[in-house]
């Protein structure tokens, strides 16, 4: 299986590729059907992919027999695959809910969707700075067509800010890949990484100023302060199966914070190291901050999950500006935590308000839900989680983050902030489930039967948060390593340029 | 014994009622007593080695990277809890039968109450700090769920989120608090944090820890000022209350501070939080629940006081009065499970709590009445009961201590106030419900609750008479074993007797007794002057803070995320410019050592317009035809630098975007008005200004600094490689289709995704369609020009001829399957213009989707090709052949690539322009036909 690294890529594409052709254009039932198992096949691979990567070491993939640093490589270390079976788990849970009857509600769903997967997991693997351009791009711009799907006024004018913001973010990217290159030489992250240690004191500001440009670029992915603002009507008007899938679209934004700022510009990078540290501190916790505020201030059951994306994002970031083994090994539970549990909450927001009427999710008082038992048990699981109660996922990933920050200066920052946030969190959950669910008019509810697939998909999501904390003990191992492999040169550098091991 | 069962059987039991509620009142209830049971009784088979001063321990690896383990030990303290836990939960079982009605969910109830159980018995048993904690809050989740049982009641949503907020909020100081003694100590087991007592009292950190795990514990306790949240809890069923207010929830925090004794007590700073926030709380508690008028409120506020008897008791720092607030932990939780009991039955068979209405139920419940009279007694302290022992115990420890110098004799006499305000209360209780004339307009005649709901009632109330009477006998050992664990060594010498001959404690006794009835007999003038307050509800006041909390937060986020793209994209520039000038401050010198090419005349007067028609565009911005048409002046001063420069590919390449991308841009400003507005105001225009500008600045400083610097690059490699390795002298396409095709393939799915987009965004869209120009003249209405259909036609077979031609000898020199997809489109979008789409739909019937599908589909198998050859993905081949006539020629598989990008981009650059043409036309013709 030499070409295992590459199916992650390969297998969405073609699949949004053959979906554009007859015989299963045109057809939405084979479109569903061909394309859960498709997600079913990615997710096999992604796992084998990770398995392969886990014990026999870093797999390199190097396209077109061009050795790095010359052509481009994929890098199928711990990090980029635990990054695309997550993907991969998450894409199933939004598909299946899609597949309920929201995926019909505009054209090329389905392609769009795959080839949304193809750039986010191309992302995560490219060991090329152009490359992960590339791939940003194929994200993006699928992002931008699944963002509207659905159509109406509120997702056009949302996708209009989202569309230009990222449009910005493009140009500055390339910016930064043409400084860098201009006076690093290459694309290749690795090849970077040691070419960045000789430069010279000229060259070096030059590259500072590049390095930091891309801080930009990530931060307004990740939706990092004082980018930030796009993020929560956004998510708010998507398409719940999308919105559930965008929930791993911030995440692209943090590993490339972590990918590029860990590896090119790391302890060993000399003058450079660690550029963008003193930016990360205080943006971080101003990000988390601000998504405190936006959660406790949210009218909405989405926009609080949307603002809940912004406290998860500042706590990812804090952690990532630890710069320490512990706290990316934290960053990285927390990441997989997050991801699924806050894509479960947008379905679970998507389910509830459909039963509500025109009341939709809002924190209002209206008509009782009919099938209130298995949301509420749903939403009550998501809360917990999400909030950071035990005995579900969120206050594992917390202790872990809090424990890695002992001992640094910056500690009691990260300590009450982020437990401060967990009070706003619950205050603010709390308040959206006693009224979502307790408080109701008595007039009569005719909501439609929910679709089995659609709680198939939330059980499905939800299901990582208790299955995290009973496998914590291996989770934690595997992301420790993932971590430790990440921090270590020699595995992330050194080893991915004399030719890796084929 | 495998200490684990003991949480995992009532854990299990969670889900017993839900599966069993279905069969029946009583079987549910009895099947929900099961697993409990179970548990009880594997603690009761370790009483003997408990007694002995042994501490059972059970430990399972789980999560070790964050010192989180399954690590359980039952020691004297745990063992005293877990009989009160498991003991009094098996008696609201009982009594929840017959408690609710028909119309509660008796599964569900069970279902919380043993979550609850489970989490209670999870925080006693825990050797571990952060499975302790876990289980810590799971008692807030578990309480949150009980109180608000009956949601439907707003008082019970309010109150269970009021009750979640606090002891959640605690929890999570508390957290902090077990981290930070975590890290002190270095290790997460709590034998080790027990043992290391002096290590961490002398650390820095201590009062930080010390504060920390003190919010947990009192705001769980409801010690002052967090005590508002538990009378507010009172909302839910009285089973409930029973059972969170007398042995559980409550005694959570208590058993915290027992528990962490031996490594947090012993200092100033304890003393000085611990005893002062007891004491207040104990006086506040007493006084306040003299005046309520429903009897769980009062109950509710006696249980605080009560909680800070105990807390003083523990702030004491002398071991006597940790074994006296032992004692009282247990005297407390026996007769206020019983009068919450008590009044429980009273709400059920008379319909209210309220004590201005209740009276003289001696005559109608007199069983009942007899049983919350006894414990009422106790409650008092009064002699042969068990609340007297303990009361005189804590008189003594009183007296006993000169921790606040010269004003040490205020803790006893303010102890004794206390403990006379508990008189009155008791008094209040016991003679406003049972005696005190007839019941005023109760709902329901009061009569006798069902047998089997006194028994758990009687239980309790003969356990108060039997350790008033014979303490040592029945609970000398168990206080022994579980003092020996909160002191972590010997137990001091205390007697356990009724009777201790006369002396302070005793006069203080009956002080108590004798100013508590005075206080009673004068409560009228007593009521008078509290109703000159208006008591403060704090469920206005925490709602009210909640809601100005998010009233406060909702104006912040109005101000920040106004929803304005424009202020979105300036802090994104500003964010930007400081990021990229900021490094600049360490260039010392700007031009770097590679020589400059010198400057020329055609060169400058490039610039010049480059420069000039991009301010134009940027002024004429809302004249949107003439910005465009400098827009696409910068685009061929961009391609002639190209071209310039030695990149004659990019020069072709960006010449032709250039063409379909104005050609776009033309038909949407057809939909857009053709003069916008001018919506920004002069300030915001100059702001505007000075941040481009200064990026200008920023970005020409780098570029001038980044091109004059030498650079050794992978380019070379490129160069040397393209005809060797690639098979092809023109480097760029060799780059494009060989050495970094991936990206290509990349780019292309871009454009077709871009292409799919575009037209789900415009497939359904009723737009706007103009029938006049800016001038007001309406459009043509004319045939197309035949002229130009005429000359386009012919013109087509050249075009693509011409495409054919570039895209073959890419691979060599400049052209390929891009610039050729180009301007196959081109060719055919001039016979869109010339002929109209409607001309066009019969002629070409290609499906522009399937195009673009199988575009990419060749590249892609081109790439796949080599895994045949057991090579990586997109690895090439060319060989070089030798026709007849033809004469010598180079195939490479990196053409079928080429061949795919030139049907993407034809596919895609024909589905957006003749789906954006389309819908002009159809809805012209509509138009044409409404005139």
């Amino acid at each position: 299986m030499q070409h295992l690294p590459i199916f992650p890529i390969l297998i969405p594409m073609l699949a949004a590729v053959f979906m554009l052709l007859p015989p299963l254009s045109n057809s939405i039932n084979r479109h569903r059907v061909f394309a859960i198992a498709v997600m079913i096949l990615l997710i096999i691979s992604s796992a084998l992919l990770l398995l392969t990567s886990h014990e026999q070491g870093t797999q390199m993939y190097i396209l077109g027999g061009w050795q790095p640093p010359f052509g481009i490589a994929l890098i199928a270390d711990r990090l980029s695959t635990m990054m695309v079976l997550l993907t991969s788990v998450l894409a199933l849970g939004a598909l299946l809910y899609a597949c309920a009857g929201d995926d019909n509600e505009g054209m090329y769903f389905h392609p769009l969707f795959m080839f949304q997967i193809m750039g986010i997991n191309g992302a995560f693997l490219t060991g090329d700075i152009f490359n992960l351009f590339v791939f940003f791009e194929v994200l993006l711009i699928a992002s931008y067509a699944l963002l509207i799907h659905g159509g109406g006024k509120q997702k056009t004018k949302a996708n209009v800010h989202y569309v230009i913001l990222n449009l910005v973010a493009s140009s500055v990217f390339l910016f930064a890949l043409g400084i860098l290159y201009g006076t690093i030489g290459s694309l290749n992250i690795a090849d970077m990484a040691s070419k960045v240690r000789l430069l010279g004191d000229q060259e070096q500001a030059l590259v500072k100023s590049g390095g930091l440009l891309l801080l930009v670029v990530f931060g307004l992915k990740a939706a990092m302060l004082p980018l930030n603002f796009w993020l929560p009507k956004t998510y708010a008007v998507a398409s719940a199966p999308v919105a559930a899938l965008f929930a791993i679209m911030t995440k692209v934004g943090v590993y490339s914070i972590l990918r590029i700022h860990t590896v090119i510009f790391g302890e060993d990078a000399g003058a450079l190291a660690g550029i963008a540290i003193p930016w990360l501190w205080p943006l971080a916790i101003l990000t988390l901050i601000i998504g405190a505020i936006g959660v406790l201030a949210s009218p909405s059951l989405r926009l609080t999950v949307a603002n809940l994306v912004l406290v998860s994002v500042g706590t990812l970031i804090i952690a990532i500006a630890m710069q320490r083994e512990a706290a990316t090994a934290a960053a990285l539970y927390y990441m997989m935590h997050t991801t699924l549990v806050t894509g479960a909450l947008f379905l679970i927001a998507d389910l509830i308000s459909k039963q509500r009427g025109k009341a939709e999710d809002r924190y209002v008082v209206a008509r009782q839900m009919t099938h209130s038992k298995i949301i509420g048990i749903t939403f009550f699981i998501a809360a917990l989680t999400v909030v950071g109660l035990p005995p579900f996922s969120g206050f594992l990933g917390k202790v872990l983050i809090l424990q890695s920050a002992q001992g640094l200066t910056e500690s009691a920052w990260v300590w009450s902030v982020v437990l401060l946030a967990g009070v706003a969190s619950l205050i603010a959950i709390s308040r959206a489930g006693t009224t979502l669910f307790w408080r109701h008019s008595n007039g009569s509810n005719d909501s439609d039967p929910i679709h089995p697939l659609k709680i198939i998909a939330v059980v499905l999501l939800l299901s990582a948060s208790p299955l995290l904390v009973i496998f914590g003990g291996p989770v934690t191992d595997f992301t420790n390593l993932a971590a430790s492999q990440l921090h270590d040169t020699t595995q992330s550098v050194d080893a991915l340029l004399i030719g890796g091991n084929k | 014994m495998n200490l684990l069962w003991v949480v995992l059987l009532p854990l299990i039991g969670t889900l017993v009622p839900l599966l069993t509620e279905r069969f029946g009142r009583n079987v549910c209830a009895f099947s929900v007593a099961l697993l409990p049971a179970w548990s009880l009784i594997l603690v009761l088979m370790h009483v003997g080695e408990i007694f002995d001063g042994e501490a059972i321990r059970q430990t399972i690896e789980w999560i070790p990277s964050m010192g989180l383990d399954l690590s359980f030990r039952l020691d004297g303290l745990s063992l005293l809890f877990l009989l009160l836990i498991l003991g009094i939960g098996l008696l609201i079982i009982l009594y929840a039968r017959y408690y609710l009605s028909d119309k509660d969910s008796m599964g569900q109830f069970y279902a919380y109450l043993i979550l609850f159980m489970s989490a209670m018995v999870g925080i006693v048993i825990s050797n571990n700090m952060i499975q302790l904690w876990m289980f810590w809050e799971l008692t807030s989740i578990s309480s949150f769920l009980l109180i608000s049982f009956w949601s439907h009641k707003p008082d019970a949503r309010k109150g269970a989120r009021m009750a979640l907020t606090v002891t959640g909020t605690g929890g999570l100081a508390l957290l902090a608090g077990l981290l930070l003694l975590g890290n002190i100590v270095g290790s997460y087991d709590l034998d080790t944090v027990l043992a290391s007592g002096d290590l961490i009292r002398a650390h820095a950190a201590y009062p930080i820890a010390l504060v920390l795990v003190l919010l947990g514990a009192f705001t769980k306790s409801a010690q002052f000022p967090f005590h508002f949240w538990l009378p507010h809890a009172m909302a839910a069923p009285t089973p409930v209350s029973a059972y969170l207010h007398s042995a559980t929830m409550v005694k959570a925090g208590i058993f915290l501070l027992c528990r962490f004794y031996p490594a947090l007590a012993g200092t100033d700073l304890w003393f000085m939080i611990v005893s002062l926030t007891g004491l207040i709380t104990l006086l506040l508690g007493a006084y306040i629940a003299l005046f309520k008028h429903d009897l769980k409120g009062l109950l509710a506020y006696s249980t605080i006081s009560h909680l800070g008897l105990i807390t003083l008791l523990l702030g004491l720092n002398s071991d006597l009065a940790a074994v006296a607030a032992v004692f009282h932990i247990i005297n407390h939780a026996t007769f206020k499970a019983s009068l919450f009991m008590a009044a429980g039955i009273i709400d059920h068979e008379t319909g209210s709590r309220d004590m201005r209405k209740l009276n003289g139920l001696m005559k109608y419940m007199p069983h009942t009445a007899t049983l919350a009279i006894v414990a009422a007694l106790s409650m008092a302290g009064v002699p042969l009961l068990n609340g007297f022992l303990s009361k005189e115990m804590f008189f003594a420890e009183t007296l006993d201590q000169s921790m606040l110098g010269s004003l040490s004799w205020m803790i006893p006499l303010l102890a004794t106030v206390g403990a006379a305000f508990s008189v009155a209360y008791s008094l209040r209780f016991i003679h406003d419900v049972f005696f005190n004339g007839e019941p005023i307009d109760l709902p329901k005649t009061p009569h006798e609750p069902p047998r089997y709901m006194k028994v758990p009632v009687e239980i309790l109330v003969a356990l108060c008479l039997a350790v008033g009477i014979f303490p040592a006998y029945l609970v000398g050992d168990l206080l022994h074993a579980a003092a020996f664990s909160v002191l972590a060594n010997d137990v001091p010498m205390h007697s356990l007797s009724i009777w201790h001959g006369f002396n302070i404690p005793l006069f203080m006794s009956f002080l108590a007794m004798v100013g508590g009835i005075t206080i009673y007999y004068n409560r009228r003038h007593l009521f008078e002057f509290q109703a000159q307050f208006n008591e403060p509800d704090a469920k206005y006041i925490f709602e009210g803070a909640v809601q100005s909390l998010i009233k406060f937060t909702q104006r912040i986020m109005a101000t920040l995320e106004n929803g304005s793209l424009q202020r979105y994209v300036f802090l994104m520039l500003l964010f930007t410019l400081v990021m990229s000038a900021y490094p600049l401050f360490e260039l010392t010198q700007n031009a770097g050592s590679r020589p400059q090419l010198p400057i020329d005349g055609v060169a400058i007067t490039a610039a010049l317009l480059l420069i000039i028609s991009a301010i134009a565009t940027v002024i004429w911005h809302r004249r949107r035809f003439l910005s465009l048409i400098y827009l696409s002046v910068v685009g061929l001063i961009v391609s002639l630098a190209f071209a310039k420069f030695s990149a004659p590919d990019l020069a072709l390449t960006q010449l032709s975007v250039e063409i379909v991308t104005i050609i776009l841009l033309l038909l949407a400003l057809y939909f857009l008005p053709q003069s916008t507005q001018k919506e920004s105001s002069n300030r915001r225009l100059s702001i505007d200004l000075t941040v481009s500008a200064l990026i200008g600045c920023v970005i020409g400083t780098i570029c001038f600094a980044m091109l004059t610097t030498p650079l050794n690059s992978i380019s070379d490699f490129f160069i040397a490689n393209s005809k060797t390795g690639g098979g092809g002298t023109n480097v760029v396409n060799v780059i494009l289709v060989d050495f970094r095709g991936f990206d290509t393939l990349g780019e292309i799915t871009v454009l077709g995704i871009a292409a799919l987009g575009i037209f789900k965004l415009i497939a359904k869209m009723r737009i706007y369609v103009p029938t006049r120009d800016d001038k007001g003249r309406p459009w043509t209405k004319d045939r197309h020009p035949l002229m130009l259909a005429m000359v386009s036609q012919s013109l087509l077979p050249l075009a693509l001829l011409v495409s054919v031609y570039i895209f073959l000898r890419g691979h060599n020199l400049p052209g390929g399957g891009f610039i050729a997809g180009l301007i196959t489109s081109v060719a055919i979008i001039q016979q869109y213009v010339a002929n109209g789409v409607l001309w066009i739909k019969p002629r070409i019937k290609v499906d522009y989707q399937w195009l673009i599908a199988s575009g990419i589909l060749m590249a892609t198998a081109t790439g796949l090709g080599s895994w045949i050859f057991d090579k990586p993905f997109l690895s090439t081949w060319f060989d070089h052949f030798h026709l007849p006539w033809v004469g010598e020629f180079e195939l490479a598989s990196a053409m079928i690539f080429d061949l795919g990008v030139y049907l993407t981009v034809v596919g895609a650059v024909l589905l957006i322009l003749a789906n954006l043409g389309k819908l002009t036309t159809s809805e012209r013709v509509d138009n044409k036909e409404n005139v």
